[in-house]
């Protein structure tokens, strides 16, 4: 028999402790699969957020260090500064990146730092119990929004693919989803881009925006949750490459 | 080695600094201690060979976190700020020492709280002594007295930071950060390799076994242990890193306490008072943490004269050292002057009761 | 043609492999697993495409092949 599939060689037996049909669960499996496929392993260290993923060392046989809250672009940094050879991947989730960690992920992206970010964006908190995400939606419920999120007190959604796209420091953004098979392996084809592009030493950030299912946070079934990406979030969050520098120029 | 030159404080920690291979800083500019990072980004550009990168980081919060990425891999790395980026800093010193990560952090005091004045002041001394961020953990602190010391004690803390696998405080403050004193520039110290570092980062591959810094807990038993794993860390520097001068202390009746730019002064006022016929003496604490208790035994029948450029944080450990069964008394000033030693010689007459 | 293998104390139940099985080998089970779920029983029909494998965000689901 030929095996079309088994799980990465990198996995440890670790269960995860993601909710079924958790986003995290399915970006994770791509990455571990791309760390076995390009030999990540040899070189590679990852550095973790705090959110939900944040239990990742059980996952992964790889060098890691959790980072404080939104700190992972900072940590990354010294890592890379002080050995620019190792492959360095960053994984943050909304309230990480967009929030505690603002001033980090715009920083890294300005001064160009050559490593990877993959960015979880499920609109809303989810390891501290379903509080709204400057990424959450407008009229959104969330435990700190419990009428919906609204523009008086909360402003409007953030959208960091665009953002980064911006900066000049930035050689690749794009948003992508895992909501179904082929758009799996569309979210699997751009972590590999932005991968190779740091492998063959390109300066500057890659970054990809994955909207990910939180049914947990969502208040709903997962299937539920995959059918709200494409009624709610991809309205907001619009998919596609914002910026590759290899094309030259934005894409949209 | 053995260059006698007239340097700065500043730019002569960051020469030592260097020559001890920390040859990566990330910092933020700020009020006494921006000469660092200027002198580490000058060399970066006049000093290729010597492949050292500076950061000038958006945030001290940013700049605690870059160094303690880079010491993760191995490499030295340090940052210099002050009292309000130091504050900045505080929840990554908490995570550097739970972490264990020989991070080195300068920290040049001026006059608090809040913005405050860019004059010296010792108003940090809680914070960096007792812990400013959250939870149970230690640092080892340093205080020099001089630009000899600030050159000397800053190639000593990447050492000691890397032999307790825990960051290393080197506590200054405006006045030694910006004086300029003849000094002997330390040479080159060797440098461990960076993969051989306790648990670097360096990538694990197939046979080895992945190293992780985990900073969160796996339920109360394994935190707990992981607490005790930290507590005896923390003891082992306690026991072995205390550091302290003693000035005249065997004919003494009033010993001045004082470290940093403020024992300058008290050592001056000490030498004054001693013209004067005053027995005079002093203790100058250089390990703020591991506070140097065991300089207080066994001195009786003398009073203590505690200085310090704050409202009195020091003046605690020394009442702890003497159990508070001791003559204590406390000299301060606030605000970012430093007084004359005049000031302290009158201090002592008036407990000496003379003249 | 194709054999599935599901990892029975690894699946969550999300229903992702059920949906997206373009033959509808897979439906839900009854037996439950040590976590309270009931993962999937495997039917008859598996052309080993992968897509249940490649929506299993628990890689719960190893896939082979006939030669």
């Amino acid at each position: 028999m030929k095996t079309i599939y088994k799980r990465p060689e990198v996995f440890t037996d670790a269960v995860t402790t993601y909710c079924g049909g958790c986003g995290h669960g399915i970006v994770g499996k791509l990455i571990a699969e791309l760390i076995d496929e390009m030999g990540l392993q040899e070189n590679g260290i990852m550095v973790w957020p705090i959110g939900c993923s944040c239990l990742s060392d059980r996952y992964y046989k790889m060098d890691m260090m959790m980072a404080l809250h939104g700190r992972a672009p900072a940590v990354a940094t010294g890592i890379k500064r002080a050995d620019p050879s190792k492959f360095v991947m960053v994984y943050q989730g909304d309230g990480d990146l967009v929030s505690e960690g603002m001033a980090e992920i715009m920083h890294a992206a300005i001064r160009g730092e050559n490593f990877s970010v993959i960015f979880i964006n499920n609109a809303i908190y989810g390891m501290t119990g379903a509080q709204m995400a400057p990424t959450t939606l407008m009229g959104q419920k969330a435990s700190t929004a419990p009428t919906g999120r609204m523009e008086d007190n909360s402003g409007y959604p953030v959208k960091m693919a665009e953002i980064l796209a911006q900066l000049p420091g930035v050689v690749y953004s794009e948003r992508v989803t895992v909501n179904t098979p082929s758009r799996i392996n569309a979210c699997k084809r751009a972590l590999k881009k932005a991968f190779q592009l740091q492998l063959s030493g390109h300066p500057g950030m890659s970054f990809v925006e994955v909207l990910s299912p939180c049914p947990t946070g969502w208040s709903m079934s997962p299937i539920k949750s995959l059918e709200w990406i494409d009624e709610e979030m991809t309205q907001v969050f619009p998919l596609g490459v914002m910026k590759d520098v290899e094309k030259g120029g934005t894409e949209a | 080695m053995g260059e006698k030159v007239f340097m700065q404080g500043n730019q002569a920690m960051a020469e030592s600094a260097i020559r001890a291979g920390c040859k990566l800083f990330f910092g933020y500019p700020i009020t006494p201690s921006s000469e660092v990072p200027e002198y580490y980004a000058r060399a970066m550009r006049e000093r290729p060979e010597e492949n050292i990168t500076f950061i000038q980081a958006e945030t001290e919060v940013a700049a605690f976190n870059m160094v303690a990425g880079a010491v993760a891999t191995g490499h030295r790395a340090m940052t210099a700020t002050s009292g309000p980026g130091f504050s900045l800093g505080q929840e990554t010193m908490s995570y550097m020492a739970a972490a264990d990560l020989p991070a080195v952090i300068v920290e040049i005091m001026r006059a608090g709280p809040a913005d405050g004045e860019i004059l010296a002041a010792q108003g940090d001394y809680f914070q960096a002594v007792k812990g400013g961020g959250h939870g149970d953990y230690n640092n080892l602190v340093l205080a020099p007295y001089s630009v000899q010391e600030l050159c000397d004690l800053i190639q000593e803390s990447f050492a000691l930071a890397e032999k307790y696998h825990n960051p290393v405080i080197l506590l200054s403050d405006a006045t030694l950060a910006k004086m300029r004193e003849s000094v002997e520039l330390p040479g080159r110290t060797e440098v461990p390799v960076p993969a051989e570092q306790y648990n670097a980062l360096r990538g694990c591959g197939k046979d080895k076994e992945p190293h992780k810094v985990v900073t969160c807990g796996d339920g109360p038993i394994q935190w707990g242990q992981f607490n005790e794993r930290l507590q005896a860390k923390f003891k082992r520097i306690k026991e072995h890193e205390v550091r302290y001068e003693t000035y005249q202390l065997e004919d003494a009746d009033i010993i001045l306490v004082a470290y940093g730019s403020m024992a300058r002064v008290c050592q001056s006022a000490m030498n004054m008072a001693r013209e004067e016929g005053l027995k005079v003496g002093m203790i100058r604490p250089i390990s703020l943490w591991p506070f140097p208790e065991k300089a207080f035994e066994g001195i009786v029948g003398k009073k203590f004269l505690v200085c310090e450029l704050s409202a009195g944080q020091m003046v605690e450990d020394v009442k702890l050292s003497v159990e508070n069964k001791r003559d204590v008394s406390f000299f301060g000033k606030l605000g970012g002057t430093t007084p004359s030693p005049k000031v302290i010689l009158e201090q002592i007459r008036k407990m000496g009761g003379a003249k | 043609m194709g054999k599935l293998e599901i990892d029975f104390d690894r699946c969550k139940e999300c229903g992702y492999c059920i949906k997206f099985c373009p033959k509808g080998v897979l439906s839900k089970g009854t037996k439950v697993n040590k976590k309270s779920y009931y993962p999937p029983v495997v039917g008859e029909g598996c052309i080993a495409c992968g897509t249940c494998a490649r929506v299993c965000p628990d890689t719960a689901i190893s896939v082979y092949k006939d030669e």
